[in-house]
């Protein structure tokens, strides 16, 4: 057999490998019922994938091909184990007569149902909520370890351990692999929201270091929205991708060449990604027709109004402020009413904003918080108010660890003047 | 799969019902109990006096000194157990959280470990 053709055979398992391998992984859990083993069956899987198509061409479906070679590899290898440990015999047997019994049509008819029970498996609200996000990563979107590590600047060794762990509790605790039954569906899909959204979020308040790294991670984040749509159409699920899509549609305007930050109301519109907002805003639309509008897609609505702003000014702050009343009470926090007292200085006037944000200051709420201070200084510099906006800025660089945040901060009190 | 479900809340909320209250939420955990084991969930299950009848044991060195009260000083306490047999985690989380005083505070559900030889027997 030619170079060539081995060469051609190699990367057309690669390519087969980087579109298939989430979703035969996915099954391969279901049917050998344990992580590590369907993960060296995928490996296996694929290895002979490289051998057994170069020698006899692709099979007709290759995805169905792996995950009958991967669990005929595993339960090979578990006999083998046998020899030593018998238990290892008794799970083999269990999984080759789960075999015989399924049609193959059977063991694949769920096959987008498995990549969901993945999802909500890794998203368990049992495992710590650092383990679901690494597990995630891990399992559902094929991170490595490493990779996971740069994105969340911890360890590596740290990820690794909170991988076996969360796997050891689905295992001890016996955390079955399988979609919520529709009672429990909201709250699941909740932490299972929360995750993507985390990692989103990860990947878009990018700090120093290797920015190249978090935009993937937002890319991630946004291809498991994307698949969480497609086997979920609920309206949080569109909520949540319009709101990660309309935030990401305005990267590349977010920054200058030297990476310095540059804020919505001076951003150069025309770098923002018109089809990512066009995505975002037809999901927004179809969020909110279903008339169970959740924070989400509240918030995503929100970003649709700037998105749809062709400039600063044009930007509708009645919307924003009446989107933000809803949001207020359907998800009443803090930083959510800090962002509306933004919102309602652009509709009504910086002392109408100054107000609110003080009256949240004066409950003790947000004292630490970095951005209630930023804001406090902006409105009170817009005021002429400049010794308070002086000492808001200051406290606000107190309570920053950013880089890019620190180095705005300091401009800003810097254009004060004395 | 057997868990261990331990009921757990602040005694001062028990005690602010009304006698009334209590006698119901009594009456509505005996009938649960029923429920699980009608349903071949139930392994075990009892309710704890309060945390004033608690005494705690230790043993350093051979000597033994028992104290008044719970081994932990937490505003909440262990107020009664059932042991459930469920299929998973998540059938054995619905079954606790429906445990009635449950409501008052919360439970922990933790999978009981099977020791080896003892074929699963607790008693």
């Amino acid at each position: 057999m030619s170079d060539g053709r081995t060469t051609a055979v190699r990367a057309r398992v690669e390519e087969v490998y980087r579109s298939e391998s989430r979703r035969v992984l996915a099954t391969l859990i279901r049917l050998l019922g344990d992580f590590d083993l369907a993960e060296e069956a995928l490996h296996d899987a694929f290895t002979a994938a490289a051998e057994s198509w170069a020698r006899d061409g692709e099979p007709a479906n290759p995805r169905a091909w792996l995950v009958s070679t991967g669990r005929f590899k595993a339960i090979d290898a578990l006999r083998r184990r046998a020899r030593f440990d018998a238990s290892q015999g008794e799970v083999a047997e269990r999984i080759a007569s789960d075999a015989a019994d399924d049609a193959e049509r059977a063991a694949l008819g769920d096959l987008e149902d498995d990549r969901l029970r993945l999802v909500f498996t890794c998203c368990h609200p049992a495992l710590p909520p650092d383990a679901q996000l690494a597990l995630t990563l891990r399992e559902v979107c094929g991170l490595t370890t490493e990779e996971i590590a740069r994105a969340f600047l911890t360890r590596a060794s740290t990820v690794a351990q909170r991988i076996v762990r969360a796997k050891a509790k689905i295992r001890d605790a016996r955390i079955p692999y399988q979609v919520p039954a529709r009672g429990e569906l909201p709250e699941r899909l909740d932490a299972v929201l929360h995750v993507i959204y985390l990692v989103f979020n990860e990947g878009y308040s990018a700090s120093s270091g290797d920015s190249l790294t978090r935009a993937d991670v937002s890319g991630e984040a946004i291809r498991l929205g994307r698949l969480l749509v497609e086997l979920l159409p609920e309206p949080e699920v569109f909520g949540l991708l319009a709101l990660m899509l309309l935030h990401d549609s305005r990267r590349a305007a977010r920054t200058t060449a030297a990476g310095e930050v540059v804020l919505l109301d001076e951003q150069d519109r025309t770098l923002w990604n018109g089809e990512q907002i066009a995505e975002g805003l037809a999901l927004v639309e179809r969020a909110i027709a279903s008339r169970r509008v959740g924070p989400y897609t509240l918030q995503a609505a929100i970003a649709a109004v700037h998105a749809a702003a062709p400039s600063p000014a044009a930007t509708r702050w009645g919307e924003i402020v009446a989107l933000y009343d809803v949001l207020v009470r359907v998800e009443p926090s803090p930083v959510v009413e800090l962002n509306r007292a933004v919102a309602v200085a652009m509709r009504d006037g910086p002392e109408a904003g100054l107000a609110l944000v003080d009256a949240i200051l004066s409950r003790g709420e947000l004292t630490d918080y970095r951005f209630a201070h930023a804001t406090r200084a902006d409105l009170c510099r817009r005021l002429g108010r400049a010794a308070e906006a002086r000492s808001a800025y200051a406290r606000a660089l107190e309570l920053t660890g950013q880089e890019r945040e620190r180095r705005f901060l300091e401009r800003r009190l810097a254009e004060l003047g004395d | 799969m057997r868990y261990l479900c331990m009921i757990f809340f602040d005694e001062t909320k028990l005690a602010s019902l009304g006698a009334g209250e209590h006698a119901a939420l009594l009456a509505e955990a005996a009938a649960y109990v029923d429920e699980l084991r009608g349903g071949g969930h139930l392994v075990f299950a009892q309710a704890l006096e309060g945390v004033e009848a608690a005494t705690t044991v230790r043993v350093r060195s051979g000597k033994l000194t028992a104290h008044d009260g719970p081994f932990a000083e937490t505003k909440e306490q262990i107020a009664g157990f059932v042991v459930l047999e469920a299929r998973d985690l998540n059938e054995a989380i619905q079954l606790a959280a429906r445990i009635p005083p449950v409501r008052l505070g919360g439970v922990e559900v933790r999978p009981v470990r099977i020791l080896p030889g003892s074929g699963g027997r607790i008693a």
